[in-house]
């Protein structure tokens, strides 16, 4: 259920279009904080690597999870206790989320690619949602209050996290970090047959690929970005909540993919910020936020499931193609 | 007093009533799951909020209109069921060429809006129901007593299950139906019409949610949210059993509230997640499921 973005690395033209365009985006991200609210940009930050990690499953994998609310939450859960209980530096305290989450990933993708497809989805929804059970009851989570007033710290030693604008290049750092690791994993030989097995799966196993294996290996390191960005939510906004392993998480994640484009790079990024930029914009007036995303989640699903980039990149390949 | 493990016989024997009860709703659910995914091969994650919506439509129609429970119980039903025939012909008919997830995508959002909708409108806290006065009270079962209603609730939800199972097994249309989900071409071509059958599978299959939202209402409280975090559960459910059969389903739903009843007894630590963690050993063991065949 994916759309292609090797036609980027095909076309010569459009590869400089997009260096060029990245360059613009990064210079953009780097002076935004003088422009915008930094709290709601490291939360589309958060949010677009936590979106991008997702992508990894099921625009080159064709993987539906419906569980990655636990790695993301499960992850801002270890991050903070480890940094407000053990005062651990907050960089050693998101590695130790993002550890958690990769191990985390192990036992639910060992599971979960027993069965394909459909049933996919619904283990993964089931066993994050045992994972948030669990959190409800363990002492460490401390209930329906979460873990409160997780201290930012001096990341290394050095630098205050408590400025703003630190926290913010430190925050655009790490997001960058995860989107060119998965910008790697994307165009290495592993990450071509994760796509040969999203195209057809049989042909690679007859192909001589353990495609269990790389199906395994692609599920792990979606889980540990997905913790990267949990993690680092967890020392930006302070706290770590029973909202972030709900069911409901697992389903917005879903929603920003999708509305960006599922197998596009930045699609997801372009997605987290349109419905967090919406939600900030809604959480003033009184109309139900569920709903909204619910319209958005059917409108994308019925009209247009490439998503925004995705249709975009259409567009310009049949007019490419007209053109030629 | 009696005691088995320690444990009071009247603990233990309310227990397994209440698994037993929560057991009727997974296996009506599971098996309404089963039958739409069996033909239009959807995962209807609405079906929560369907059931949410059976149990909305009875408290409605006796707070606005002053209708009883008997007659909700045929009218909550229908005008779900209609509601989902509609949702069908107009959204996810559009879906049957492309790739299954998207029907589970498009559902999902279903659900959230009408989840959210209702909590727009009621609020999150639970509206209390009154069980009909003929179904109060209680009967001594010599061992313990036993309120009506949740007899009349398990008797209810057998009836039903066996009911739908003998439709789809023993009657034409369940022929039909069978023979849909088999090879939908054939038969189409064999002069059956298949839309029809699918938009009517789909509308069957809200209406037994609906039906047993029900059945709920005066059980659980009527909340926007009683449906979502069900359908979650009986997900695992119809991991458990396989959506192969109709039969498995029901077995698999009673069994599974049973035995989540008894963790509540032994364990009570546990009883939230005893049917993940079943779920999570049945795909160590037997990937396809209990009842389930590979695809």
């Amino acid at each position: 259920m994916a759309v292609g973005t090797e036609y980027l690395a095909e076309q010569p033209k459009l590869r400089t279009s997009a260096i060029v365009l990245g360059a613009v985006a990064i210079a953009a991200l780097l002076v935004a904080p003088f422009f915008f609210y930094p709290v709601l940009l490291m939360s589309i930050l958060c949010f677009a690597l936590f979106a991008c990690a997702f992508n990894l499953l099921i625009g080159y994998v064709g993987l539906l999870s419906f569980g990655h609310a636990a790695f993301f939450g499960g992850a801002a859960y270890f991050t903070a206790h480890a940094a407000k209980v053990w005062g651990w530096e907050p960089l050693a305290a998101i590695l130790l989320g993002v550890v958690g989450a990769a191990a985390m990933g192990l036992v639910m993708g060992f599971l979960a690619i027993r069965r394909q497809g459909i049933y996919f989805a619904m283990i993964t929804l089931a066993l994050s949602q045992m994972f948030a059970f669990i959190c409800l009851q363990v002492p460490f989570t401390h209930g329906e209050d979460g873990i409160q007033g997780v201290p930012r710290g001096h990341l290394l030693g050095i630098l205050d996290l408590n400025q703003p604008l630190t926290m913010y290049y430190v925050t655009l750092a790490i997001f960058l970090f995860g989107f060119f690791a998965i910008w790697r994993i994307v165009h290495s030989p592993f990450g071509n047959i994760l796509k040969a097995i999203r195209e057809n799966e049989r042909r690679a196993i007859s192909l001589g690929y353990r495609v269990d294996r790389y199906k395994l290996g692609a599920f792990v390191m979606s889980a540990a970005l997905a913790g990267l960005a949990g993690g680092t939510k967890a020392i930006v906004f302070q706290f770590a909540t029973l909202t972030d392993v709900a069911w409901q998480m697992s389903g917005e994640v879903i929603l920003m993919t999708l509305l960006g484009g599922i197998g596009t790079l930045i699609g997801p990024v372009v997605g987290a910020g349109l419905v967090i930029a919406l939600q900030k914009y809604l959480a003033a007036s009184d109309f139900p936020v569920t709903v909204l995303i619910g319209i958005i989640f059917v409108i994308c699903v019925l009209l247009f499931r490439r998503g925004i980039v995705g249709e975009i990149l259409e567009f310009t390949k049949r007019r490419s193609k007209s053109a030629a | 007093m009696n005691t088995i493990f320690g444990i009071p016989t009247p603990a233990l024997y309310g227990q397994i009533l209440i698994g037993l009860i929560n057991g009727s709703f997974y296996a009506m659910l599971s098996l309404g799951l089963a039958v739409i995914f069996g033909l239009l091969r959807v995962i209807n994650f609405a079906h929560g909020a369907q059931y949410m919506l059976g149990a909305f439509a009875a408290y409605l129609l006796l707070n606005w209109l002053g209708i009883n429970y008997w007659l909700a119980l045929v009218l909550a039903p229908l005008a779900v069921g209609v509601v989902a025939v509609i949702i069908e012909r107009t959204m996810l008919s559009r879906l049957y060429g492309v790739d299954h997830l998207y029907g589970l995508l498009l559902t999902f959002g279903l659900a959230l809006i009408l989840e959210g909708a209702f909590r727009y409108w009621f609020g999150a806290a639970g509206q209390p129901y009154a069980a009909p006065a003929q179904l109060t009270g209680a009967v001594n079962l010599g061992f313990m007593f036993m309120p009506v209603y949740r007899g009349w609730v398990v008797i209810a939800s057998l009836v039903i299950c066996i009911g739908t199972w003998l439709l789809i097994e023993k009657t034409r249309l369940g022929a039909y139906l069978r023979a849909a989900t088999e090879n939908a071409t054939l038969v189409q071509a064999f002069g059956v019409n298949v839309p029809l059958l699918l938009t009517l599978t789909y509308g069957l299959g809200a209406a037994l949610a609906a039906l047993a939202g029900v059945l709920a209402a005066p059980i659980y409280q009527v909340s926007p949210l009683m449906g979502t975090n069900l359908i979650i559960i009986v997900f695992a459910v119809v991991v458990v059993g396989g959506m192969g059969s109709i039969l498995g389903a029901i077995v698999t739903g009673y069994v599974l509230g049973v035995l989540e009843g008894l963790t509540k007894v032994f364990y009570p630590e546990a009883s939230s997640i005893v049917i993940f963690v079943i779920m999570a050993i049945v795909l160590l063991v037997r990937p396809a499921g209990l009842f389930g065949r590979e695809e």
